[in-house]
Parts: structure tokens; C-alpha cells; sequence
């Protein structure tokens, strides 16, 4: 180590390029090369994608036989206007926003409160920090499978309620099937939150936990007016992730409710996506929902920025 | 990922490990706050596990039985449910098609991903500061929102239906994880950079000799979460293969749950055990290196 530890020298250009090649292709343009691949893998399967998803949207786009020379003539709007017209579109716009006003403060107050918790225990760290993550690294698929057997008619948990059980049952309940998918969501995902809110209660300096306790503040205080303005980046961090996990909801709806049902009462954009586009052959409606569904997540997680880092 | 942090992360110190902020006098007697917290914590994890207790108990049940107390069997145990849903799904090609789905995609990873995170992070080149922003911007935008026109591309255009590589593209190079290397390199310091420049080191030999054995601890986060997300992933794998011989477990599985299952005896326990079999190594893996998945290596992927 002690050879590498030259004194830094500035005097010296690299290779003595002119100064005019530099400041077009940066002071290392071995940077372009090794960040090619990644470059081009984001051109496209994001930016080309992204654009095509607009062209899409405002065209009369369908799938046609490889090859084939079709006519996709410009629509203009009409794409939009359908989708927003359509009522199975608005209403797996509420369901989201329904899914979002359960999940999002279900998963901020727990994640935090468990997070504090977890910062400050001792014993049997590891076993913990092991059951709280383990849903987020496991499959939907896998973890869809149980809550289908303990939700179901005569699954354990109405047997546990007994005469209190639903009728209809969870999953076959247009009141309940929306919520039962927020709550799994909750559940499969705390455990990577919890793990944001640890990393930001590092970063909350030590002197105001000593100074509060000093002043006599009790630990709910110190909690309200030392943690939470604390990790109040962590926080947003939070907001975003799990609006965008709510606007991308597929797996649970399609599975759990068995196609976003009863009759549409969970149905999640992304399946209407995949049901209009994949199913029924009509990307072009199915990409005017992705377009919009991107504007609004561009959308709140502006709105959401503005929000939170106001002090 | 870290969709907050655009500012200049260069200076930003090494997050510790998880601090405790329990004092020695109560780390050495626990007052009934101490207990309270314990009794939630357990109980809590006790919610978080029991679905996975169940699962496993589930799957070696030869009927459902769905009391409390059919939750705590004492025996009758079998491993026909693990048959049945061999019958039905082939488990071993399955697991073979998401190791290959999971294999590419880590592979591109770690080379490309590496080679981009240090570009990034330790070089100046033209169009760094673009490739930057639209990295982050990938983790605000969903690539579900995306499907119709990477279907139309991938399956139509290029023909990739039940292919592998058409399984592969769209998650080849995980951002986060490009993310977290960047991160890792950009917290090296400089000089171990100039000096080996000096010496006449090319960029790739500094790389190789110099950086990566000094951020091998990321590299095992990053692995382990970029793990996860092709083994797990349902939707794209379920739009790329109708032919059942290519279709990773999750797809699989999830045919066998929303078609299949109606008609088997046991319908239940022949999905719970294909889920201790889809779930098995994604738990085993994480809790072989849970030490890899604290607060602090994801910590300084995300935070400024």
C-alpha cells in the first residue's frame, strides 16, 4: 500500500492532450468506453421504450405479422380519451388510490416505529433483522400462495374469526379485496423500509437524542421532535417508493383477487395494461394508460418532494 | 432507488455500522421499557415469520386443515404434496430456467454494472453527468409501466418470445446495483487513484487490481440484491414464455395456482410446496448472508 501512496501530482496531463480534445470527450474518455454497454442497455430498454410508449399512445397501433407492412395512422388524443373515458380504467385508478391511502401511512408508521425499535435492541438482533426482511427477498408468487390459503372461504383466518368472518369472504369481497392486497403489500415490503429508516437513524446526530433527554423531554417527545424531523429524507425516500410499488401493482391482483376481481374491485392499472394491450391486442390504449400512469408518478413524487422538504 | 440523492455524494463519510443508542447501564439490566420493546419486537416478528411457518407446514399436510390446531401438527407428515406438484410442474426445469434467468442477469451485472459504477464514479467523460440522471430516473419509472413497448420490441419485432435472452434483456444491467458500485468506488480515495495512474496502470487494470478487491463487500450486497429481483419476477418471464419447458418456477407455479389447481386433490399443499421450493433459495441465500444486508451497505446506495 505504501508504494501507491505517492504524492498527488496535478502537473501532469494525461498523455499531453490538447486541451480542446479533453474538453470534448472529458479529462478520461476511457469513461465512454467502459460505461458503453450500460449506456446503450438504458437506451433501450428504457429511453427507446419510453418514447416508443408516446408514439404507441398516439397512434392506432396493433400487433401485426412480422414483416408486414402496415398503415398505424396518428389519432391524435383518441387513445386518451378512450382510456379516460373507460370506466374500468377509473376505477382501478381509485383502487390504487385506495391501496395507496392504506399502504403508504401503514408503511411509514411501521417501518419507522420498528426501525427505532430494532436501532436500539440488543439481544437477538439477527434473528430479528432476519424476520422482518425475509418477505422483502422472497417471491410474490410464493407468499400470494399462503395468504390465498389463510384468506380463503374456509382459510384460518375465518376460522379464527369465527361468526365475525366476512360475507363474502376476503378475497370475493369488492370491500375487502383491495385492502387484503394493500395489507400484503405492506407486509412483503416493510422489512426493505425498515432497512432505510435504520440507515437513516445513523445519520441523526447523537447530540440531539442527549440534548432532548437533558431537557427532560420523554421518549414519545424525543421520538416526535428529535427522530421524525431526523429522518424526514428517509421519509420521502419512503413516500416515492411505495407510491411507485402502488402505481406498478400486477402480481398481487392477478393472483390473489384472481384477476382483480370481484368484477373489477381490484383491478390495478398494470393488469388493465396487460389485459387491454397483451390479451385483447390493443397496445395502443394499453401505452396511453402507461403514459399517464408515468405523468402521475413523475407527478406526486414531485408533489411529495416539495411537501416533505418544507421546513 | 435514490431518487433524492442527486447531490455530490464524494464527501460523504462511511455510515457506521447500526449504532445502538441504549446506554451500558441498560444494556446490562432491561427496564420495563426495555421488556415492552422485546415483547413487540417478538411478537412482531412472530406475525412477519408465521406465514412461512405455515407455508412449510402446509406443504406437508396431507389434507388442509385450516383450524388453529391444524397449524401445529404433530404427524402425520408427507411428502406427497412435493410429487403432485412435480407432476404437474417439472420443478427441476423450472428451477433450472430461473437459475439461467437469474445467472444472465447477474452476469451482466457484475460486468457491465461494475465497469459503468466505476466510470461514474471515479472518471470525467463526456455525457456522465446524462447517463447519471437517466440512471437514477430508471428507479422512479417502473418498468412495468414500459411493458407494451418492450413486448412489442422484443417479442414482435425481435422474435424472442421463449427465448432466454429475450427473458434477459429488459433486467440485464440492474441499476440499483450499478447505483451501490458507484457509490462503493466514488468513497475510495483519490490518491490510490492518481498514483496508480501515475505508474501507467490502464483504467482497466486499476479496476481490476486496485478497486474491486477493496469493495468486494458491495459486491456481495449487490449481488444479493440483484438476486432477488430476476428469481422473484413473475410478470415479464409470464409475458415472454408460453412454452411451460422455458417458464422460470414463479410462472410456473403461478400458471399451476390460477389454472390447475381446481382440479388436484390436495390443491393447497401442492402450491404451499411449490412455494418452499420457489421461496428456498432466496431464504437461504439471505440468511447464509444477512451479515451482507445491513442498514450500512444499503444505507450508502441510497442516502447522500
Amino acid at each position: 500500500m505504501s508504494t501507491l501512496q505517492a504524492p498527488r501530482s496535478t502537473a501532469r496531463t494525461r498523455k499531453g492532450a490538447p486541451a480542446w480534445v479533453t474538453a470534448v470527450v472529458g479529462r478520461h474518455p476511457v469513461g465512454m468506453l467502459l460505461s458503453a454497454p450500460y449506456a446503450v442497455f438504458l437506451a433501450l430498454v428504457f429511453a427507446w421504450p419510453l418514447g416508443f410508449a408516446v408514439w404507441i399512445s398516439f397512434h392506432d397501433y396493433f400487433f401485426a405479422a412480422p414483416g408486414a407492412q402496415v398503415d398505424r395512422p396518428f389519432v391524435g388524443l383518441d387513445n386518451y380519451r378512450t382510456v379516460l373515458a373507460d370506466p374500468d380504467v377509473r376505477e382501478s385508478m381509485v383502487n390504487v388510490g385506495v391501496f395507496l391511502v392504506i399502504n403508504v401511512p401503514l408503511t411509514v408508521v411501521l417501518s419507522l416505529v420498528l426501525a427505532t425499535a430494532l436501532n436500539g435492541a440488543i439481544r437477538g438482533r439477527t434473528f430479528l433483522r432476519v424476520a422482518y426482511y425475509v418477505p422483502y427477498v422472497t417471491a410474490s408468487v410464493a407468499l400470494v400462495a399462503v395468504w390465498l390459503f389463510l384468506f380463503s372461504d374456509g382459510g384460518m383466518v375465518n376460522q379464527i374469526l369465527g361468526p365475525l368472518a366476512p360475507d363474502p369472504s376476503w378475497l370475493v369481497n369488492s370491500t375487502l379485496a383491495m385492502p387484503v392486497i394493500a395489507l400484503f403489500v405492506t407486509w412483503k415490503q416493510l422489512g426493505f423500509f425498515i432497512l432505510l429508516y435504520l440507515a437513516a437513524l445513523q445519520n441523526v446526530p447523537k447530540e440531539l437524542y442527549e440534548s432532548a433527554e437533558t431537557d427532560g423531554a420523554s421518549k414519545l417527545g424525543v421520538f416526535r421532535h428529535v427522530t421524525v424531523p431526523g429522518v424526514r429524507p428517509a421519509t420521502l425516500l419512503v413516500v416515492i417508493l411505495a407510491t411507485i410499488t402502488g402505481a406498478n401493482l400486477f402480481t398481487e391482483p392477478y393472483l390473489l383477487t384472481n384477476g382483480g376481481g370481484p368484477n373489477g374491485a381490484s383491478t390495478s392499472p398494470v393488469l388493465l395494461m396487460y389485459q387491454r394491450g397483451i390479451e385483447q391486442g390493443n397496445p395502443d390504449t394499453a401505452s396511453a394508460i402507461g403514459v399517464i400512469l408515468v405523468i402521475l408518478v413523475l407527478l406526486i413524487s414531485l408533489v411529495n418532494r416539495r411537501l416533505l422538504e418544507r421546513d | 432507488m435514490a431518487v433524492h440523492d442527486v447531490r455530490d455524494v464524494r464527501d460523504a463519510p462511511d455510515v457506521p455500522e447500526e449504532q445502538h443508542h441504549a446506554s451500558a447501564a441498560e444494556r446490562k439490566r432491561l427496564g420495563v421499557r426495555g421488556v415492552l420493546r422485546y415483547v413487540g419486537l417478538f411478537l412482531g416478528s412472530a406475525v412477519f415469520l408465521f406465514p412461512f411457518y405455515y407455508m412449510i407446514v402446509g406443504s406437508l399436510q396431507r389434507k388442509p386443515d385450516t383450524s388453529v390446531k391444524g397449524a401445529f401438527p404433530t404427524g402425520g407428515f408427507t411428502l406427497d404434496n412435493y410429487t403432485q406438484i412435480n407432476s404437474r410442474v417439472d420443478l427441476v426445469q423450472s428451477l433450472v430456467n430461473s437459475g439461467i434467468f437469474t445467472g444472465g442477469v447477474l452476469l451482466g451485472t457484475v460486468v457491465f454494472g461494475v465497469l459503468a459504477g466505476y466510470a461514474l464514479a471515479r472518471l470525467e467523460f463526456r455525457g456522465q453527468g446524462t447517463l447519471f440522471a437517466t440512471m437514477l430516473l430508471v428507479q422512479i419509472i417502473p418498468f412495468q409501466l414500459l411493458i407494451i413497448p418492450i413486448y412489442v420490441m422484443i417479442v414482435r419485432t425481435y422474435g424472442l418470445a421463449d427465448s432466454y435472452l429475450g427473458m434477459i434483456l429488459p433486467f440485464a444491467i440492474n441499476s440499483t446495483a450499478v447505483f451501490i458500485f458507484r457509490q462503493f468506488f466514488r468513497q475510495l480515495p483519490e490518491d490510490l487513484f492518481s498514483a496508480a495512474r501515475l505508474d501507467g496502470a490502464s483504467e482497466l487494470r486499476i479496476l481490476w487490481s486496485v478497486a474491486l478487491p477493496l469493495v468486494r463487500p458491495a459486491l456481495v450486497t449487490a449481488v444479493l440484491l440483484t438476486f432477488i429481483g430476476p428469481w422473484n419476477e413473475f410478470l415479464w418471464p409470464f409475458l415472454v414464455t408460453k412454452d411451460t419447458s422455458m417458464q422460470p418456477l414463479a410462472v410456473s407455479l403461478a400458471n399451476y395456482i390460477s389454472n390447475v389447481a381446481g382440479r388436484a386433490a390436495n390443491p393447497y399443499g401442492a402450491i404451499l410446496a411449490g412455494s418452499v421450493v420457489l421461496a428456498a433459495p432466496a431464504v437461504a441465500l439471505f440468511i447464509a448472508f444477512q451479515k451482507r444486508f445491513t442498514a450500512s451497505d444499503i444505507g450508502s446506495g441510497v442516502k447522500g
